[in-house]
């Protein structure tokens, strides 16, 4: 019993949490029901986030081996568990305030990590499947939270049905694969890889790989990113923008090196050609866009792009490579959206770039952590994100893929022109009314993730312990 | 003899039912011999020793499927007579597609036929369907099971969030508060004067 369990143990806590713990505190008529309940889904999450850890490190396989936990799960499932804590922790002044504060809203995105998990550990395309409909379904839900805005319903529809489109190619494409390798494990996929194969099993391969693509809004399957983005509650945004883009990519990144490690040339081209279109996609994109969140909806696009470079290479250095990437895409991503939820006048919230203008002598704070953030994303060092990027071209020049790794520069340049037009704006334009004095809390969450992004790129106590952790989980897809 | 009687009687209410859903007027009698059409289906099922399938087309298709028709036809006001009255100009290319479907039956039904000593086998450990299915799914599928309704659950939650809205002022029936009332707070004797009312 416990061999079985042990390796879904961190799914079991959030689904115990969700189901029994969160809802039924959903019946009380306290005032303090939904602060109490987001303490619930944030314990959750953080046992979540580290169970694997605590348990034991080994390779566990379970359900037949439908579910696996190993270190590069235990790892992805790590940042995406603090990520959905951070989301929760950082809605709470947001639905306050716009008056949608329904507990629904915590259990909904437990549930939606809980997604990500199984995502992640997947290891059987059955599992593969539920884990990706469990995470949309409650993200589709999500992205519509507040229901009375035009805007978000919008959202919730567009990411609802282009979602089950992606979802169908997706099966279309387990179907080829199961028909022609007559196994739904990832092993079994594997061996039927290793004898005579139809072309069946390369066409369900890139079906796969389209469908996931939707799920990291990778080119030229980004479509929806933009207006749901903009048309979603904002800290809704900021967790699309990090957690399930590192669970799908994550997922990706399994898909390719365990079952179709044998196909490397077929996907390697496939991977190129969706990291080529989104760097262009997402750089030009971005350049005439005046609102901010849809402008991080480019720069995620952009950010997506960079991370499938490494995974071309096909080498251990490329999966570490992609990991490091994420991750300090993740943290700054939710340091730039604790400083969107800053942008707060007197009559309610603002989402315009040109509401930053002469941000500096209004408010220097806010104005100093987001242009630490923006300076990362451009990847000018000593910021994290010059070493992200560092770590995620480096492998794609070691397995001689030049051309991507310059396109990726030159759209890095491009790219910088926008993050540089909000510095500017920022620092050198005429000062608008200030925003209102924002809440500790988002506060706190930009100040600690400008400093993390600091002290990740210079400090070595931080980074070689990271670093140890994220090679650790790469070579566990090369057991 | 009674098997080959109710085949041939539950076949014959098929058809006929499945004949009436095109040429009843009224679509809400349509769905409803839909209902009867896959209700005899259920039952062809049935005497085949197919008892997992009948249940299954009963609960999705009778219990799911036929009501959502049913919503539609009742709740969008469609008007039927202004769809029927394109019938001769569609006719020729529905014509077409008719036979098509025809032949194909036809193809399908003589290479089974043909071939007539095909007839389900029985599991060899005398198992029936249900006790099949229930034996992989709690055991070997039963990480799939859970989480599927796992599923499920987060698009009830999803639709109660989306569209559930609590109205102020609304008359809610509290059968506690019915049961527990007694005679006294229900009634009021009063002494009226004839001829000066209750003076409300």
């Amino acid at each position: 019993m416990w061999m079985t369990l042990q390796p879904v143990l961190g799914e079991i806590i959030l689904a115990i949490t969700a189901s029994q713990f969160m809802l039924l505190t959903g019946l009380s008529k306290s005032k303090k029901r939904p602060d109490l309940i987001r303490l619930m889904a944030v314990v959750g999450l953080l046992a979540f986030a580290f169970v694997g850890f605590v348990t034991d490190r080994n390779v566990t396989e379970t359900f037949g081996g439908a579910f696996i936990n190993d270190d590069f799960a235990r790892y992805v499932k790590l940042i995406i568990g603090l990520a959905g804590a951070a989301a929760i922790v950082l809605s709470r002044n947001y639905l306050r305030s716009e008056r949608l504060d329904q507990y629904e809203f915590s259990v909904l995105l437990v549930y939606a990590v809980l997604g990500m998990g199984i995502m992640v550990s997947s290891n059987d395309l059955l599992t593969l499947y539920i884990g990706v409909e469990m995470q949309a379904l409650a993200l589709y839900v999500l992205a519509a939270f507040n229901r009375d805005s035009l805007r978000a319903s919008e959202a919730g529809l567009k990411y609802f049905v282009l979602g089950a489109l992606s979802s169908g190619i997706l099966l279309y494409g387990a179907s080829l694969i199961y028909g022609y390798s007559g196994s739904l494990r990832f092993d079994g996929i594997a061996l039927a890889l290793q004898g005579d194969y139809g072309p069946g099993l390369v066409g369900g391969m890139i079906f796969l790989l389209c469908g996931l693509a939707f799920k990291i809004s990778a080119a030229p399957f980004h479509m929806w990113t933009p207006d749901v983005y903009e048309g979603a509650p904002t800290p809704v945004t900021g967790f699309f923008a990090g957690a399930p883009k590192l669970a799908a990519i994550a997922l990706i990144a399994r898909v390719l090196y365990e079952p179709f490690g044998d196909l490397a040339e077929g996907w390697t081209l496939a991977l190129m050609v969706f990291a080529g279109l989104s760097m262009v996609v997402g750089a030009l994109g971005g350049l005439m866009q005046t609102n901010i969140k849809r402008l991080m909806a480019y720069s995620s696009i952009t950010n997506m792009g960079y991370a499938l470079v490494p995974l071309t290479a096909g080498t251990l250095a490329g999966v570490a490579g992609m990991l490091t990437f994420m991750t300090i895409y993740v943290v700054t991503v939710i340091g730039v959206f604790a400083c969107i939820l800053q942008m707060r006048i007197r009559n309610g919230i603002v989402e315009q770039i040109s509401d930053l203008s002469g941000l500096a002598e209004t408010n220097k704070g806010l104005a100093i952590t987001l242009t630490v953030m923006m300076v990362s994303l451009i990847g000018i060092p000593p910021f994290a994100g010059f070493w992200g990027k560092w770590f995620a071209f480096g492998p794609a020049i070691g397995a001689g893929h030049y051309f991507i790794v310059v396109l990726a520069l030159v759209a890095s340049v491009v790219g910088a022109f926008y993050y540089l037009r909000i510095i500017r704006l920022m620092w050198f334009a005429e000062a608008n009314e200030g925003f209102v004095a924002a809440p500790r809390i988002e506060r706190s969450f930009s100040l600690v993730s400008a400093v993390l992004l600091l002290a990740m790129g210079i400090l070595p106590f931080i980074t070689y312990p990271g670093l140890n952790l994220i090679r650790d989980a790469a070579s566990s897809l090369f057991g | 003899m009674l098997p080959v009687l109710s085949f041939y009687l539950i076949s014959s209410v098929a058809i006929a039912a499945a004949f009436m859903v095109v040429a009843s007027r009224n679509p809400v009698h349509s769905v409803m011999f839909l209902i009867l059409t896959f209700f005899s289906a259920a039952g062809l099922f049935v005497l085949m020793g197919a008892e997992f399938l009948a249940l299954l087309l009963v609960m999705v298709y009778v219990g799911a499927v036929a009501v959502l028709f049913l919503f539609v036809v009742m709740m969008l006001d469609v008007d039927f007579s202004e769809m029927k009255r394109g019938f001769f100009s569609y006719f020729p290319m529905g014509g077409v597609v008719a036979v098509i479907l025809l032949m194909e039956l036809i193809v399908i039904g003589g290479s089974y036929f043909a071939d007539s000593e095909v007839t389900p086998e029985p599991r060899a450990d005398g198992l029936s369907n249900i006790e099949a299915f229930g034996n992989v799914l709690f055991t070997d599928y039963a990480f799939f099971f859970e989480a599927s309704g796992l599923i499920l659950l987060i698009a009830m939650i999803g639709a109660i969030v989306l569209t559930l809205r609590h109205r102020t002022g609304v008359r809610r029936q509290d059968i506690t508060k019915q049961v527990s009332r007694t005679r006294k707070d229900g009634v009021e004797l009063v002494e009226i004067e004839s001829g000066a009312g209750t003076g409300e």
